[in-house]
């Protein structure tokens, strides 16, 4: 994946080209709005990561700008300011996603992924489908080597979510933001048992698991 | 307060028209009877110098004229017989400690023409003279008095008018005064409840209550100018220190990365990187109780229904209850709807339900209630109740501190800062925490204005 990292500060912006080109990825950056701007112009990049408060031009108008001017390109906005509102004003005002600036390098990693593949499957589907397991998303039914599987809504969201982004990192936070819509870590790490709980259902019975513990990072539904 | 102005207004004006009338009435008379004794003292001369003849010729000029200098004339002899003067006959007056004798008079018997027709009051000074007769002077009051009635009824009227003017003035200027304090108190109101730019509209340059208007609108531009300083130096907090946390996190991340599976010192490192994640998390919850202490200036407020909240709180924690054989259960009786930030709320109630998790023991049960208030109409509560080991009654106020915690050996996890959020978040929503004997275990009740009620019966689920 291509990115473009918009970020001032020099050694944020050094751990997180090192991370970005350790997974792979081939990653630019701009020290400044008005360079990010410039650069992100081209349109040659698949994810973008802004940094909300920019010398010359802040992150947000870069983004806005870049709207304007038909710029597609997913943005991920990177700010120390982690109020609703600020979450809110970002995400409505041209960002894709957006993450408080205190966060681990395997959270910012892989949601740069999981905006970079969701760019390429855009489409609305009525069947998840991740080795032999199976998702009927109208039905609501899951299968797993054509065996009914009884699952919880909320369980099924959780599932629905992993298979979505089947092959991506998922972190805590992330589920927690788009299975419980809660944007904030509760102390207990209450994740983990509903993990434990998906799997057992999912994969105790079954040959291989899927459902994959990414160390320090969290979870990755691959077959 | 009115009702006492008033009537002190109106005290007043009694005591001055008293005050006004009786100084009228005795000038008037003093007027009267000085001008009866001087003619006394005259006709007294009179008879001094010319004896009784030259008296009785002075009283028949006197009356002659039917203007007589004094009014009531009388001479009689020492048996009491008429001799002269325009008075019948000697009247049955006794005089008073001054000399004074006051009687009524027909006018019309004693042709003077003065006095109006009529029985008139007169006042009169005598004296015995030399020879044993006896003479009377006095003045008809009847004409003074009605002058003096007159200027009574006019201070009569003129004080009516003044109380009646001075009533309409006193309510103009309280409805006045009750109106602008009405606005004052509006806006003291908007900005307690958070709408810190709200400002008392004034005129410039008014009176005493525009300047206080004008004094506390500086002083909110100042609390405002402060409010906005910490708010600024709360992000700069959170972008200056917590960045250089965050990067020693990610070097750490990236020597793990760096490091093979089997090497000794990885498992350091990833204590490390934990001990670091738990400094974020405490730098996190100490901001968000600084956010939701510094009020509602960044928090948009919505309509929030406590119910769908206690479910997807519950929700969350059902499976680690479940690991512990707990009983979680949700107990709704006629949801509400509060004035709030619905992601605070729900931290706050997960922070709670956390907390009864974490501290009840395995077999326990922990209740989350949604139900009116049963003592104070208008609120509603937010129950959670658990059966752990409670907290002692002297201890309840203090947990709700930033890094307080009972458990003393620190066995259980966290960072006693989760009450503390609890605590401000309630305080943020003009809520009320009460902490209570579950007996046994600990019941912590929040209790919320209510904006609404949506009645769709009561439910129970364990």
């Amino acid at each position: 994946m291509k990115i473009l990292v918009i970020e001032d500060d020099p050694k944020a912006t050094a751990l997180m080209l090192k991370g970005l080109k350790d997974q792979g990825h081939d990653a630019d950056h701009a020290p400044d709005g008005k360079s990010g701007l410039s650069q992100a112009m081209s349109g040659q990049y698949d994810v973008l990561i802004v940094d909300r408060m920019l010398p010359f031009m802040d992150g947000m108008a870069v983004i806005m700008a870049l709207r304007a001017l038909g710029v597609d390109t997913p943005a991920l906005i990177l700010s120390a300011l982690g109020s609703l509102e600020d979450r809110l004003h970002g995400l409505r005002n041209g960002g894709d996603d957006y993450l408080t600036k205190p966060c681990s390098l395997g959270e910012l990693i892989a949601r740069v992924e999981l905006l970079g593949r969701r760019r390429s499957s855009q489409k609305a589907e009525t069947s998840l489908k991740v080795g032999d397991l199976e998702m009927d998303l109208l039905a609501r039914k899951v299968k797993r080597a054509g065996r009914a599987i009884e699952l919880h809504p909320r369980e099924f969201k959780l599932l629905e979510y992993l298979m979505r982004n089947a092959g991506s990192v998922v972190t805590r936070t992330m589920l927690l933001e788009n299975v419980w819509e809660f944007h904030f870590d509760p102390q207990t790490n209450v994740i983990e048992v509903h993990i434990a709980r998906l799997r057992q259902k999912i994969d105790r019975d079954f040959g291989s698991p899927l459902i994959h513990t990414v160390r320090g990072a969290g979870y990755c539904l691959r077959a | 307060m009115a009702l006492f102005g008033l009537a002190l207004l109106l005290s007043a004006g009694l005591v001055v028209f008293a005050l006004l009338y009786d100084v009228t009435d005795s000038f008037l008379e003093g007027q009267a009877g000085q001008a009866a004794a001087a003619e006394l003292e005259g006709l007294e001369a009179h008879h001094r110098r010319g004896g009784l003849p030259k008296l009785r010729q002075v009283l028949e000029d006197r009356m002659v004229t039917g203007h007589p200098i004094a009014g009531v004339y009388l001479l009689s002899g020492p048996d009491g017989a008429r001799v002269a003067g325009n008075l019948p006959a000697w009247p049955d007056a006794v005089p008073d400690a001054e000399g004074r004798l006051f009687f009524q008079a027909d006018a019309a018997k004693t042709g003077t023409e003065g006095p109006p027709p009529g029985t008139q009051p007169v006042l009169a000074f005598t004296r015995t003279l030399l020879d044993g007769h006896r003479l009377l002077v006095g003045a008809w009051l009847g004409e003074r008095r009605q002058f003096r009635n007159r200027i009574v009824e006019t201070l009569f009227w003129g004080f009516i008018v003044i109380a009646g003017m001075s009533a309409a003035g006193g309510l103009a200027i309280r409805r006045n005064v009750t109106r602008r304090l009405e606005t004052i108190n509006r806006t003291t109101r908007q900005i307690i409840d958070g709408q810190l730019h709200a400002r008392i509209p004034h005129s410039p340059g008014g009176d005493e209550l525009d300047r206080l208007a004008a004094n506390l609108n500086d002083m909110l531009d100042k609390i405002e100018r402060l409010m906005n300083g910490l708010r600024h130096l709360s992000d700069d907090i959170a972008h200056d220190l917590r960045t250089p946390l965050n990067r020693l996190r990610g070097q750490l991340e990236m020597v793990a990365i760096e490091m093979r599976e089997d090497d000794p010192v990885r498992e350091a490192v990833q204590d490390a990187i934990q001990e670091a994640d738990r400094l974020l998390e405490m730098f996190g919850a100490l901001l968000s109780i600084a956010k939701a202490e510094a009020g509602y200036q960044r928090m948009p407020l919505t309509d929030v229904a406590l119910s769908p909240v206690v479910w997807r709180v519950v929700e969350l924690y059902e499976p680690v209850a479940e690991e512990k054989s707990m009983a979680l259960s949700v107990r709704i009786d006629r949801p509400f709807v509060v004035r709030g930030q619905e992601q605070l709320l729900a931290q706050a109630l997960a922070n709670l339900v956390d907390n009864a998790v974490k501290h009840t023991p395995e077999g326990g049960g922990i209740l989350v209630a949604v139900a009116p208030s049963q003592d104070e109409p208008g609120t509603g509560e937010l129950i959670v109740a658990d059966s752990g080991p409670g907290i002692p009654p002297e201890d309840r106020k203090r947990v709700l501190g930033r890094f307080i915690r009972l458990d003393r050996s620190r066995s259980t996890p966290g960072n006693g800062l989760g009450l503390a959020l609890v605590d401000a978040v309630v305080r943020l929503h003009g809520a009320r925490l009460v902490m209570e004997d579950n007996g046994p275990g600990l019941r912590v009740r929040l209790c919320f204005p209510i904006l609404a009620i949506h009645d769709v019966g009561s439910v129970t689920v364990d």
